[in-house]
């Protein structure tokens, strides 16, 4: 028995004390890890000296499924990826396969697509804000900023009847003409939203025990963003001034100003300040684009049987969580040969590991609410 | 007669005061928690632009009772591993605690079971402190990952802000020269003035130190529902969950009567010796008579008949209470109860007033980290705790050369403050460098 005991003494040299090591598994049910992400945390006391994240717990098999549908078939499926942002999803796809088939959509489906887009930024910024406090233990963000995603959500379902997993767009352009007082709606919201976003600023920004919670906790630096292929807010905060919404123009971004936000530090602080400037930025893109939606056509020339020729295409977009890209292969047929998706959050959540070490159990949740990660995207 | 009846008769013709309270505390106060439970739930809905509660009873009114029902005939789950007698037993200690310290705490001049116990303040913290044994048990015995965090964070909170506390109460004791809970509400009756004025340092001190052994928003690191599920209460459930949250209710309405008894003036009311304010003293029979109108007003707005029905009832006991208020000033002969009534209404108000800060806080900030938590305890609060004990001592030995109260409290009052501020630049100072410290160490290993 003793000899035993020694042994175990022995062995576990190097944590505190000579005490075990903790293996704490975070997950999948657990409130706080933002749908079905398991986080094995390798504890020591409270400090974490390891994790190993266990992903694949919402996996639809989203790409195999797209080659046996049809072009058109699988664009609602994308929706379900990133159900937070499932506008944003529809017009990466959309996009994409526009380009293999080497048509465009009329100016005005364009500058209708970018009025939503960016409303759904602001829909899943205010997701992140809202989920993101109430995991560092403020509870009232949460209720305001649903309360503004609620108008969004309305705007959403006048126009085309869902809310949530909208598939408010089509390949070639919309099928959805806007509604009656939509411009009025967006304008509306947006006059309000300036005083609602200095709400949450008031409550947050300011405030010590957030600074304290969010000041150099998970910094990622740029050189370690680009090496991990973090992108979106995660890569700007660090201080990247990089966003495909400039870098390579796609919708009507190309007519619009807007300044592309960044940080210092690459801390959860700066991405908080980062996505909260974003929200003021997609608000000011809005303005601009319901004061001159041209007139015309709103789908492109695009048949009833979508039969792209051969070829492959990559297509990429800003979407509210980083770069979301897909990779179509057409082999002529009226189904994909292949679609890849390179999801944001997927990617963003390799950098956990780094970003978490040596941080506390409280840092960890921190952390990956500031990931921003949604597990639908992340397992597809 | 029976020698056992006789001496039972006796005992009972003795303590049959106390008794009847304390089956009251036992009876009223778990109902009391539920209903603090419902009262923060529709606070805390009115600040999220919600409704909160709303379907059972008028605006939820039932809500507690409906939960209490639920939880009694939830399925009693025991952890397969579990240290079954401690787990058993856990909840047991942190509900008792809760309400024996309640025995000696005085609702007013007139309830209180143990009656002028001459050390009753250390009484009360001492065994509301034995809650937390129920918790560190419970986190232990429930053989969970998740619990035993919490309950060790618990352990760590409980001995840094309970010195805080401590030294804080100890101030006020300074100033009222006494440890009984009568004596200290007497102290502030003969010096006209509440404790707070002439202590408010102390008094900041006590409301932190005491949200943090209640553990409360934003030091509910033990049950830190975002990071460690629920804490040492995570393998709890049904009804020995109920007695853990109980108990926390209970608490806080402990730590509350303790602040409102030495700091708030106690069951006085607000100027409890000027004379042209005696027109206060009808101040509670009023509230309750307004509190019946607006529930029959409320009545008339309701969807439903049978919450019609409930509406009027809470407007009759509103009024049944004001008629309690009332009657002894009309009758001669129950004039002797006026101060009794009007003492536990002030008391109830000042501890509401306590929680609801307990509450606001609650909503409105996020929450400390462990590390944070414990930098706040010991390089903040207690050096805090312990300069302002030896300023109102000072100020104490200041009076007793001759000085006026007042003149001695200001100065040494505004030194406090200023060593507060000193602590605060320093704090941040030391946070910042060592923040900049982790990062040179990080990149290291990066």
């Amino acid at each position: 028995m003793a000899d035993t005991f020694q042994d175990d003494a022995l062995r576990n040299h190097g944590t505190l004390l000579g005490a075990d090591e903790l293996v704490l598994n975070m997950g999948p049910q657990h409130p706080s890890t933002h749908g079905v992400l398991r986080v094995k945390l390798k504890l020591d006391g409270e400090r974490v000296r390891g994790t190993e994240c266990v992903i694949g717990y919402l996996h639809r098999g989203v790409e195999k499924i797209a080659e046996n549908r049809t072009y058109q078939q699988f664009a609602p499926y994308v929706d379900r990826m990133d159900y937070v942002a499932a506008v944003s999803n529809g017009l990466g796809y959309c996009e994409a396969v526009e380009k293999l088939l080497n048509v465009e959509a009329p100016p005005r489906a364009r500058v209708i697509r970018t009025i939503l887009t960016e409303l759904q930024r602001i829909a899943s910024h205010l997701l992140w804000l809202g989920t993101h406090a109430l995991d560092i233990g403020a509870l009232t963000p949460l209720f305001y900023c649903m309360r503004e995603r609620e108008e969004i959500l309305k705007i959403f379902e006048r126009y085309c009847g869902a809310r949530l997993t909208t598939h408010a767009f089509r390949i070639g352009g919309l099928q959805y003409e806007s509604y009656d007082g939509f411009e009025k709606d967006v304008e509306r919201f947006c006059n309000d939203f300036e005083r609602r976003i200095q709400e949450y600023v008031d409550l947050l920004t300011g405030n010590s025990i957030w600074i304290g919670r969010t000041r150099n906790v998970g910094v990622l630096n740029a050189a370690d963003c680009i090496a991990l292929g973090a992108s979106g807010p995660i890569l700007r905060a660090a201080g990247v001034k990089w966003d495909l919404r400039k870098a390579q123009p796609y919708a009507a971004y190309d007519q619009y100003k807007f300044e592309i936000p960044t940080g210092t530090n690459g801390d959860t602080f700066d991405r908080y300040m980062v996505r909260i400037e974003e929200m003021r930025q997609s608000r000011l893109i809005c303005l601009q684009a319901i004061e001159n939606i041209p007139e015309g056509a709103i789908m492109g020339k695009v048949g009833k049987v979508i039969k792209p020729p051969a070829g492959e295409i990559y297509h990429s977009i800003e979407a509210p969580k980083g770069i979301l890209g897909y990779y179509v292969v057409s082999d002529g047929g009226t189904q994909p040969y292949r679609v890849r998706v390179r999801p944001p959050s997927f990617i963003n959540l390799q950098a956990l590991d780094k970003m978490v070490r040596g941080h506390l159990v409280a840092d960890v949740v921190a952390i990956i609410g500031t990931l921003d990660i949604v597990l639908g995207e992340v397992d597809r | 007669m029976n020698p056992t009846l006789h001496s039972l008769l006796q005992f009972l013709q003795t303590w049959w005061v106390e008794l009847t309270c304390g089956v009251v505390i036992v009876a009223v106060v778990p109902l009391i928690a539920g209903y603090v439970v419902l009262v923060e739930r529709k606070l805390m809905a009115d600040m999220q632009a919600r409704l909160g509660p709303m379907r059972v009873g008028p605006h939820g009114l039932l809500q507690p009772i409906a939960d209490a029902v639920k939880l009694l005939i939830k399925e009693d789950i025991i952890p397969a591993d579990s240290d079954k007698l401690i787990f058993w037993l856990a909840p047991v200690i942190s509900m008792t605690a809760a309400l024996t310290s309640m025995g000696a705490i005085a609702f007013g001049p007139s309830f209180q079971v143990a009656r002028d116990i001459n050390i009753g303040i250390l009484f009360v913290l001492g065994v509301s402190s034995l809650g937390f044994l129920g918790i560190i048990l419970g986190g232990w015995a429930s053989n969970s990952h998740y619990s035993i965090l919490g309950a060790l964070r618990s352990t760590a909170q409980l001995v840094s802000y309970e010195t805080a506390g401590g030294l804080a109460v100890i101030s006020g004791l300074l100033l009222s020269g006494t440890l009984s809970i009568s004596g200290i509400v007497a102290a502030q009756e003969k010096q006209g003035v509440w404790f707070i004025f002439l202590a408010p340092v102390a008094v900041f001190i006590y409301l932190v130190a005491s949200i943090a052994e209640t553990n409360r928003a934003p030091f509910d690191l033990p049950e830190a529902e975002s990071e460690l599920v629920a804490g040492y209460m995570t393998e709890y459930s049904g009804f020995r969950w109920a007695l853990y949250f109980l108990g926390e209710y209970a608490n806080m309405i402990v730590v509350g009567s303790i602040a409102t008894t030495l700091f708030l003036g106690g069951w006085l009311r607000p100027f409890p010796n000027v004379h042209w304010l005696n027109w206060l003293d009808y101040i509670p029979a009023v509230a309750m008579l307004l509190l019946g109108v607006y529930s029959i007003y409320r009545a008339g707005k309701q969807p439903v008949k049978v919450q019609t029905g409930f509406m009027w009832a809470v407007a009759l006991a509103c009024f049944a209470t004001a008629a309690v208020f009332a009657v002894p000033w009309f009758v001669a002969t129950l004039k002797f109860v006026i101060p009794g009534l009007n003492g536990a209404f002030w008391f109830l108000l000042k501890v509401a007033a306590y929680i609801y800060v307990f509450m606001w806080l609650r909503f409105t900030l996020p929450r400390y980290r462990f590390d944070q938590l414990m930098h706040l305890g010991w390089y903040i609060l207690i050096p805090l705790a312990i300069v302002n004990v030896f300023a109102v001592g000072i100020a104490m030995v200041l009076e007793a050369l001759g000085w006026s109260r007042w003149l001695a409290l200001v100065p040494t009052t505004i030194v406090t403050l200023a060593f507060a501020a000193l602590l605060v630049r320093w704090h941040d100072r030391r946070t910042e460098s060592a923040s900049t410290a982790s990062l040179a160490q990080d990149s290291y290993a990066g």
